[in-house]
């Protein structure tokens, strides 16, 4: 009976411990990726360092399903910088291009007027109510490079939550089974 | 360590590493290339040159524009985005910049062209300043790429004014 009963806890004792390997494992790996992503916004200066376009206001150039590299520095904007904002009240980021420009003296207080390149009209739609210019703070950053077709896979992620249970479900399933 | 699972974690992986570092090259290939893009801008015609009811300045001109932006083209340019600018100071702002005219450029064959257009975008001042001004006139172009670093540049026209007084 003493010799079951230390059988069983022993096996008990080396699942919990591998569950325990397992479960600092996976906290490992997500905790790095925060730290990736973290480093990436100090680098960067922005608080979106990587966006997904999701319109095809911005095409040919940009097409949705691309992937927008933004960093944001203390130059003044200029004309013709793509630029990342957000209007007030509207928590989704526009990336379009700025084509007016008029900066105040001494302040440095600027008004900038944006259109995407496939739109007829410029953005004073989009604005807020009887809101005619974008200031700096409404800029959260400047596209500097792109990749086509990545963003595909956070958009079908975030248009049917079902594939992202599915893909977390398998990762879990994945480690849970793995034999290390 | 054979499974099934493995060998595809580890082909998806691999293959996904691989095209990130050929995207790299082909954006890093885009420093060497030797670029000389000429351009020049004459204004034909200034059609209407009024104060809005608001009170600021609006302007209606013809452009003449002639480019040539050929060198601009590599094996990894998806296209150029091209437009002018007018530049100009006021006493209120240190540096004004209002886009006139835009064009997207697909490829190497249309990038040698001359067209001539009214502005696209109304040229309106924040301020009635526009009598006499004197302004420069900007081609930029910004150069997007099939994968990678977009970079962008300008050439700078200075010497274009405006009339004393409204037409």
């Amino acid at each position: 009976m003493g010799l079951v009963g230390e059988t069983v806890d022993s096996i008990k004792s080396i699942k919990i411990r591998q569950l325990l390997t397992q479960a600092v494992t996976l906290g490992m790996i997500v905790t790095s990726a925060l730290i990736i992503w973290k480093a990436l916004m100090c680098v960067t200066g922005t608080e979106s360092p990587v966006v997904v376009v999701l319109s095809g206001s911005m095409e040919p150039g940009f097409k949705r399903g691309d992937i927008l590299f933004l960093t944001m520095t203390k130059d003044p904007i200029r004309t013709g910088e793509i630029v990342v904002f957000n209007v007030d009240g509207r928590d989704i980021p526009i990336v379009h291009r700025a084509i007016k420009v008029h900066e105040r003296e001494n302040t440095g207080h600027v008004d900038v007027l944006t259109k995407g390149d496939n739109n007829d009209v410029d953005d004073i739609g989009l604005y807020a109510d009887g809101q005619f210019w974008l200031h700096r703070h409404h800029i959260m950053g400047r596209a500097v490079g792109f990749l086509p077709y990545v963003g595909w896979v956070t958009i079908i992620m975030s248009e049917k939550p079902i594939i992202k249970y599915i893909l977390i479900g398998a990762l879990g399933l994945l480690v849970i089974t793995s034999k290390d | 360590m054979h499974s099934f699972g493995y060998r595809a974690n580890a082909l998806l992986t691999f293959s996904l590493t691989a095209l990130a570092f050929i995207c790299a090259i082909a954006s890093f290939s885009d420093n060497f290339s030797n670029q000389n893009p000429s351009a020049e801008i004459q204004i034909v015609n200034i059609n209407r040159f009024k104060k809005q009811s608001y009170g600021n300045d609006e302007v209606s001109l013809t452009l003449d524009i002639t480019a040539d932006l050929q060198s601009l083209f590599t094996w990894n340019t998806k296209q150029v985005f091209a437009f002018v600018a007018a530049e100009y100071e006021t006493p209120k702002n240190s540096l004004n910049q209002v886009s006139l005219w835009d064009a997207i450029i697909p490829d190497k064959e249309h990038a040698k062209f001359r067209v001539q257009t009214s502005n696209k975008y109304r040229f309106i001042d924040q301020g009635h300043n526009l009598r006499g001004k004197e302004f420069n006139l900007t081609l930029h172009w910004h150069v997007m790429p099939k994968t990678g670093k977009m970079f962008a540049d300008k050439i700078v026209m200075p010497g274009y004014s405006l009339p004393d007084a409204y037409k």
